[in-house]
């Protein structure tokens, strides 16, 4: 059984491209060109150094030696969060930006929920001297002033997504207006492996950089290219995409999902798509995702804005329903706690997308000799707010 | 024959409207859909509410989410229309996004509509090729008719590709937009409206997107074997009630 996308683009019985003719020869245009552009030599070398000297790539891979003896096992961070920017985002969007100026468009537009990728599109846009629009819901503008005020400081224009939920799905909704709307000279950077193929497929290989470091990164400190885990936290899922990216075809190294729980699984305020989805389409993607019996599509809570969203990428629905990966919820609190525990332990502010993957530890016994690598996705600068509510800093 | 075919035979354009179930009251839906067809119009698009209406403007999306409020479902939808065909004639299509269709089992959707009496479907993100491959035998089965859309970006050959696999009319987006955005038609539309009455399709082409009046009507309709409106209609419904139909159907037929 393969694991990774098939030639019609779709994993599994997941993905395919759902979308109205509209946006056919947008979609078609970037179907047809992908991997041709990303295989051209001169595409790869300018991605690398820019990945290098740009992004500050390659990510460390740091042995965390007192969450290790906490936990008696070994675990070692994927350094994520030290990029440019602030988190793994940077990657899809410093590829994304390379295609679309290589496809002649001059317009970039982006969906954001917390403003971690519009921040990073907004940053290649500006690096590149394009314009650019990001679409963001109303509510998360309100609760994300810092970053909304980065992407204004990066020259991006911001504009509120005021339809539906006004959050992270109606901005996606806004941003795939705008492109019927502005079909001829418009790339619009997808934040996650989410969206019609090829948009799951693409943004996985622009983040298939963590693993493919990894692997190498792992040899030098083990002696060995395989980790026993790779654990990562889903929300569209491009973080746990990248990390899972070169191991996904080696069942010897076990995946493990870790979704957002929110309250409570059952609590009725939770992100947790797995347990709570059902197959449908989201996004112009056949997925996982959470919906009223009648096929509304239903508003997730996360603590966690990068994981509240009500659907999940074709690739991690592949790997839920097939077994490939274990997935596990992990709920507000314990999220922040494991958050500050790495804090304590080993002077690393987390974002609380990524916490949601440290709290993996305390829910999970692991065997001493285990080997678990985990995606540091993000910094948590932008979630200090959050972290000082929480815990009456 | 399908109420649809028959309809497109007839020797004049065609009006076709669009409104959004559920809008603005619960149980408005068998009053707009008679009044329509007492005031000559030819057709009917029936839009079953989405929460993410990819492919519609502002106008629409309001109407979808207060229809969802209003508690709008697919079963709510059908139970409304279950004595339709005691009292309406002309064609009959729901217009609607693919998940809710799947959610209900797109067998039994199609069941439903058949023993309903309605005539086709307008989904807007269900392509061509998924529909060819995995639903169309059913359609044939339950004798609907599924309607495609093309754009100004749309090849000419994919066109034929849609035109072959069509058996009642294909749907012209007249710009490359999302619904009720358009006000009037320029010179790039015109011209690709020609350009696809130039292509002597087997499927006659109703326009839609961007109708909201008299003008534009005669503008499509010179082109085309029909016109589509849809956020005017839903405009009009919201400022005026759906007691006064006739006022609005007449400014098309009549300036």
């Amino acid at each position: 059984m393969s694991y990774n996308i098939n030639k019609k683009g779709y994993y599994g019985e997941f993905g395919g491209a759902f979308i109205p003719e509209m946006l056919y020869p947008n979609v078609e245009e970037l179907r047809q060109n992908y991997l041709k552009v990303m295989a051209e030599p001169d595409f790869q070398k300018e991605f690398n150094q820019l990945l290098k000297d740009y992004v500050g790539r390659p990510s460390p891979l740091y042995f965390a030696k007192r969450l290790s003896e906490k936990y008696n096992t070994k675990i070692y961070l994927k350094r994520e969060d030290l990029n440019h920017t602030g988190a793994h985002k940077i990657n899809n969007t410093i590829g994304q930006i390379l295609m679309a100026k290589r496809l002649g468009k001059h317009r970039i537009i982006a969906e954001t929920g917390a403003g971690q990728h519009g921040v990073a599109t907004a940053t290649v846009c500006a690096l590149m001297g394009l314009e650019c629009i990001v679409y963001m819901g109303e509510i998360d503008i309100a609760r994300q002033a810092p970053n909304v005020a980065r992407m204004k400081m990066l020259g991006a224009t911001v504009v509120p997504a005021t339809s539906g939920s006004k959050t992270l799905k109606d901005a996606t909704n806004e941003a795939i207006r705008d492109w019927i709307n502005n079909p001829v000279d418009t790339h619009y950077i997808i934040g996650s492996v989410v969206g019609p193929h090829p948009y799951p497929d693409m943004v996985a290989r622009f983040q298939a950089i963590v693993s493919e470091e990894i692997k190498w990164q792992l040899q030098e400190h083990e002696g060995t290219e395989n980790p026993d885990y790779v654990v990562a936290c889903v929300g569209g899922g491009s973080n746990a995409a990248g990390a899972y990216y070169h191991f996904l075809d080696d069942t010897n190294v076990n995946l493990i999902a870790v979704e957002a729980a929110g309250l409570g699984v059952d609590s009725g305020e939770s992100a947790a798509t797995s347990v709570l989805g059902r197959e449908g389409i989201i996004h112009g993607s056949k997925t996982l995702l959470m919906q009223t019996n009648d096929g509304q599509i239903t508003e997730p809570y996360s603590i966690s804005a990068g994981l509240d969203y009500p659907g999940v990428g074709p690739m991690h629905a592949h790997l839920y329903k097939s077994g490939r990966a274990e997935f596990i919820s992990i709920t507000d609190d314990d999220a922040m706690t494991a958050g500050l525990e790495l804090c304590k332990l080993e002077g690393i502010i987390p974002a609380i997308e990524s916490s949601h993957a440290l709290a993996v530890f305390e829910k999970k016994q692991f065997k001493p000799n285990d080997i678990a690598v985990v995606s540091l996705s993000g910094r948590g600068d932008k979630d200090l707010e959050t972290y000082i509510n929480h815990f009456k800093l | 024959m399908n109420r649809i075919n028959q309809k497109l035979q007839e020797d004049k354009k065609l009006l076709s409207i669009y409104f959004t179930a559920g809008y603005p009251n619960i149980n408005d839906t068998a009053t707009i859909i008679q009044n329509l067809e007492k005031n000559g119009v030819d057709m009917i698009e029936i839009g079953l509410p989405f929460s993410d209406p990819l492919a519609d403007g502002p106008t629409i999306q309001a109407s979808s989410t207060q229809a969802l409020k209003n508690g709008m479902t697919t079963d709510v939808l059908f139970n409304q229309l279950k004595d339709i065909r005691k009292t309406v004639n002309i064609p009959l299509i729901i217009m609607g996004y693919f998940n809710p269709m799947l959610q209900y089992g797109v067998e039994a959707f199609c069941q439903k509509c058949q023993e309903i009496g309605i005539d086709g479907l307008i989904i807007p993100d269900l392509p061509v090729d998924v529909y060819h491959e995995d639903y169309k035998a059913t359609f044939d089965k339950y004798s609907l008719i599924n309607v495609f859309l093309i754009t100004p970006q749309t090849s000419d050959e994919r066109i034929r590709y849609i035109d072959s696999i069509s058996n009642g009319f294909i749907y012209m987006v007249s710009s490359a937009s999302t619904t009720g955005a358009q006000s009037g038609f320029g010179d790039e539309q015109t011209s690709y409206f020609e350009r696809i009455a130039n292509m002597n399709l087997k499927n006659p082409q109703i326009i839609g997107f961007g109708i909201s009046n008299n003008d534009t009507f005669t503008q499509a309709t010179k082109y085309a074997k029909g016109a589509i409106i849809g956020s005017a209609f839903v405009k009009h419904v919201t400022n005026n009630g759906v007691g006064t139909i006739d006022g609005f159907i007449n400014k098309i037929y009549f300036k």
